[in-house]
């Protein structure tokens, strides 16, 4: 963490739609360790949000335990949010999306949080396909208690210490897929030109968004012999397919229609175009995704996104729940009163 | 681009922007910390090194650094480094036994400087400790030059100016007042070893329109009517005064009118108030003072019945300006006289050297004004120097002392024979301002508050008589505020290439977004694809060595920076570093000091 906060100075800084700047997306001041990744995953929310010109209370955030899990605080300062129980985050952001479908939920996890103690309701969220950004901030290591192994270390990798790990690890990426997750992605935070993007396309998607994104432990993982170094992340860094978020009112570009992008119009209005980077990959093909990923070559971290499936409902309309938030609804229609439960009732007797 | 030479001095200098624009480069952040820790002697001879009359300058400044100040472009206003230059100044404690002393033996050269102005002075400032016999002639009964003669003394105090010529007086230097040089080869026959003419732009402009011979009684010229009232032979003036003119000399006219009962006075400008010579802060400070400032009014006649001034009448124009503000048509519209019993002219002052005989050796050109060399300030006759107002034209103090030091390494190199053009190149030194763990040896803490107001002594008090300051200084209040407002832009970012993880943790916390991690491109390219484009073409970009891990480089815009140090904060592996930079500028002590380096190591 730094000795003092952020001075406020936005004089020369651009204004979205709203008026606002970027500063205004801000949180309070980030306590991780100096260059952590996750300050960086901060950063890139705080543009995106900007950039989607999205009022700053709009956002629901929801966390658990863990490094990853203190970022909620550092931006969208005006939004309301949740840092829950380890590993219990898809349950709050569950009951969350279930009476108020209204707001933009942000889930904020790592490797621990979601992949080992929260692994189980990790999974059901994905499979109810809540609707929500879910952000894994993954550098292989448990930060928080002094960099033991964690569930996403690589076999191969070293600890700080010297220990090399033994166990497989569990990829989100793959385990979002098979679980039938309906947007997949990877990341980096380093490469925000990647991350932003993404962010603003899982955030315009209807249905669970799992970006995972590798976030180097500064502290714990950034050394010689760690997989999940800035270091080797930057050499075997490999990006396959680069999205674009394209609002509405904008056009899709002549920079899109040459080289085959693929162009996903969204939900919630707007365009993902896809625009691919070397391989011929189409993400919307499921088994291709898989393909892709089983067969990435030695330490390739294949980044963007993965898959993308706007077809299928999200929880809200699986359980046919009202569109307007409870707190808004009226209050006869929220609590019909005694002769309609009455009548209820009758049905069952 | 190619990475940026950090190691030229004058890079770094460059971001110390108010020291950049401060013609005799004072180290404005250093002493400004020092009078944060109360330090205020040590701010003054900080002060005094570079622009040897701080008491003075800090009242009367032209003050350059100030719309040079970054603080500036952050928000609005700059720091107000001139007020806090007068705090050092008035709240030091003794000095003189911190001051250079003229040697027990003096080096046997003979140096004769005409006009006792800041420019002469600062050259026996420099050369007296040296050794050299100094010999200052002045033509007026107190030496000063414009500063006693033109500034009024409820702007600057005598005291101040006694004070601070006293101390290099008593160096040993020699003040003959009073004696006005007419011949400047009768004073090379008297075998200086060399002459400096520091003799300033003593001819104020004339103004010939019909009527001025008839008037002459009440009509003046700016600077001369200045100098009568600063030596007493001025008393009175009529109650309606009009000033011609906006430039700083104005200003002084038209408040001087005002205390010596004057009632209504008005200055008279021929174009709209964008086109103002005079800094800001003076017009403002005449304003206070009810002055009327009249626009678009171009003299044309003055008016005299029964053969006394009673007017002057004025053409009334309009103006056509283009998108950049320049004037492209000129139009009278009308015309009207103003009823006056005085008219004072303030337009301008020139050079005027009636006393250099033209077979000397030393050159005019076409406007009749001596060729002198802008680094060595020599003239086309080995020996004799020019300085100040008479070297290039009128200027201001800051500029005329900084003449002075240069003239002054000249003169000392001339004296012993060696090749006045080789001078000591200026110097750069880094050190780390890291005390321990996001623990600088700075206040890195940005001050949001506002510039503070110097408060002035009532109107009713001041007109009371000419000596009255009118400003008060700052108090301990607003020394505390304003000190805190200076961004310390000489503690450096220092960046290494070869330590950067590329994590981004810099980029996320500069609060001014001005560092980009970017391939590299021709600037203009570059400019405009950083995290807020650079569009502050005045103000350079960093680029970095090619980073390890991708080959990108660092950007760094100067233009905005708060030297905040959270990007050295924020770095894991200190490839930012916040470094206190000090930029080594040689005067004519540096060099004699290199000289008798060099003569102990043969």
């Amino acid at each position: 963490m730094t000795s003092i906060v952020k001075p406020r100075i936005d004089k020369h800084l651009r204004r979205n739609q709203l008026g606002l700047t970027v500063r205004d997306y801000e949180g309070v001041m980030s306590t991780l360790c100096a260059g952590c990744g996750h300050d960086s995953v901060t950063a890139a929310f705080v543009q995106a949000f900007h950039e989607m010109n999205l009022e700053p209370h709009r956002a629901a955030k929801v966390s658990g335990i863990g490094c990853s899990s203190k970022t909620t605080a550092y931006f969208l300062g005006q939004s309301s949010g949740i840092n829950s129980v380890h590993g219990r985050m898809p349950s709050v952001a569950t009951g969350a999306a279930a009476v108020n479908p209204d707001l933009y939920y942000i889930g904020v996890s790592g490797d621990g949080d979601s992949l080992s103690i929260g692994i189980g309701q990790f999974a059901h969220a994905i499979r109810r396909n809540l609707n929500m950004l879910y952000c894994i901030e993954n550098n292989g290591v448990y930060g928080l208690t002094k960099g033991q192994f964690s569930a996403s270390a690589d076999i191969g990798t070293k600890a700080k210490y010297g220990e090399v790990n033994e166990q497989p690890p569990i990829d989100p990426v793959l385990l979002a897929l098979s679980l039938g997750a309906t947007f997949v992605a990877r990341g980096f935070s380093g490469d925000k030109k990647q991350l932003v993007p993404l962010m603003k396309a899982a955030l315009a998607h209807k249905g669970f968004a799992l970006i995972d994104i590798v976030s180097p432990c500064v502290t714990f993982n950034d050394h010689k012999g760690s997989t999940k170094s800035y270091a080797h992340t930057y050499e075997y860094y490999h990006p396959v397919i680069h999205a674009d978020f394209v609002p509405e009112e904008a056009e899709i570009t002549a920079e899109y229609q040459d080289g085959g992008a693929i162009t996903v119009p969204m939900h919630h209005g707007g365009n993902v175009t896809l625009r691919k980077l070397g391989r011929d990959y189409d993400p919307r093909d499921r088994d291709q995704a898989f393909h892709l990923l089983r067969t990435r070559e030695g330490s390739e971290v294949l980044t963007g996104l993965l898959y993308i499936d706007e077809t299928k409902p999200d929880m809200g309309d699986m359980n046919r729940l009202p569109d307007e938030p409870l707190n808004v609804m009226d209050y006869s229609k929220l609590c019909p009163g005694s002769a309609k439960l009455a009548e209820v009732m009758k049905g069952y007797s | 681009m190619k990475p940026t030479d950090t190691a030229d001095p004058d890079y770094f200098h460059k971001v110390v922007d108010c020291q950049w624009a401060c013609p005799a480069h004072t180290p404005v952040p250093d002493y400004i910390r020092l009078i944060a820790q109360g330090r205020f002697t040590d701010a003054y001879m900080v002060n005094r090194r570079s622009n040897v009359f701080p008491g003075i300058l800090g009242r009367v400044c032209d003050r350059p650094c100030e719309p040079a100040c970054r603080r500036g472009r952050v928000e609005d206003e700059p720091v107000a480094i001139c007020r806090l230059k007068r705090v050092a100044a008035d709240h030091k404690d003794e000095v003189a036994d911190k001051l250079p002393r003229a040697p027990i033996a003096q080096n046997g050269k003979k140096i004769a400087l005409i006009g006792a102005g800041p420019a002469s002075l600062t050259v026996a400032n420099d050369l007296a400790p040296l050794g050299y016999d100094c010999t200052v002639f002045e033509a007026l009964e107190k030496p000063g030059g414009l500063m006693i003669s033109n500034i009024p003394s409820f702007r600057l105090p005598e005291r101040v100016l006694d004070e601070e010529i006293g101390y290099i007086l008593d160096m040993g230097v020699k003040l003959k007042t009073g004696h006005r040089i007419d011949s400047l080869k009768a004073l090379l026959d008297e075998g200086y070893d060399a002459v400096f003419v520091g003799s300033g732009a003593p001819k104020g402009k004339e103004l010939n329109l019909p009527g001025r011979q008839e008037a002459d009684a009440n009509i003046h010229i700016g600077i001369s009517w200045l100098e009568s009232v600063a030596f007493d032979h001025v008393k009175s003036i009529g109650k309606r005064v009009l000033i011609i003119g906006v430039g700083n000399t104005a200003m002084d006219c038209c408040r001087t009118s005002l205390r010596l009962g004057a009632d209504e006075v008005k200055v008279m400008a021929r174009k709209p108030r964008e086109f103002f010579k005079a800094s800001p802060w003076e017009l403002e400070d005449a304003e206070e003072e009810n002055v009327e400032i009249v626009v678009n009014h171009s003299p044309k006649a003055f008016v005299i019945e029964d053969g006394k001034l009673v007017g002057m009448t004025f053409e009334i124009m309009e103006y056509d300006t283009d998108e950049r503000g320049r004037i492209t048509d000129t139009r009278v519209v009308g015309e009207k006289t103003i009823p006056c019993d005085d008219v004072i002219l303030a337009i301008g002052q020139e050079n005027a050297f009636p006393w250099i005989e033209r077979d000397l050796g030393i050159e005019f050109d076409k406007w009749d004004v001596p060729v002198v060399d802008e680094t060595t300030f020599e003239s086309t006759r080995k020996g004799v120097f020019f300085g100040g107002d008479s070297a290039f034209g009128p200027k201001n103090i800051i500029w005329a002392v900084e003449h002075g030091h240069q003239a002054a390494i000249s003169i000392d190199k001339h004296c012993q024979g060696l090749d006045v053009s080789e001078r000591l190149p200026r110097g750069l030194n880094l050190e780390t301002a890291k005390m321990g763990h996001n623990e600088w040896a700075y206040s890195n803490g940005y001050d949001p508050s506002q510039r503070r107001q110097m408060t002035h002594v009532e109107l009713a008090k001041r007109f009371k008589d000419l000596d009255t300051e009118v400003e008060l200084g700052f108090d301990p209040q607003q020394t505390a505020v304003e000190v805190e407002r200076c961004l310390n832009c000489d503690v450096q970012t220092v960046f290494t290439a070869s330590a950067c993880t590329e994590c981004d943790a810099c980029i996320d916390i500069c609060p001014v977004n001005c560092l980009t991690i970017t391939p590299n491109g021709e600037e203009a390219d570059l400019r405009q694809r950083l995290s807020a484009p650079a569009d502050n073409l005045d103000q350079d970009l960093f680029v970095s060595e090619d980073l390890p891990n991708t080959g990108r480089v660092m950007v760094k815009d100067e233009d905005l920076c708060l030297h905040c140090g959270l990007c050295a904060e924020r770095c894991p592996t200190a490839a930012w570093d916040m470094a206190l930079s000090e930029i080594f500028l040689p005067h004519a002590d540096d060099e004699a000091a290199e000289r008798a380096r060099r003569r102990a190591a043969e």
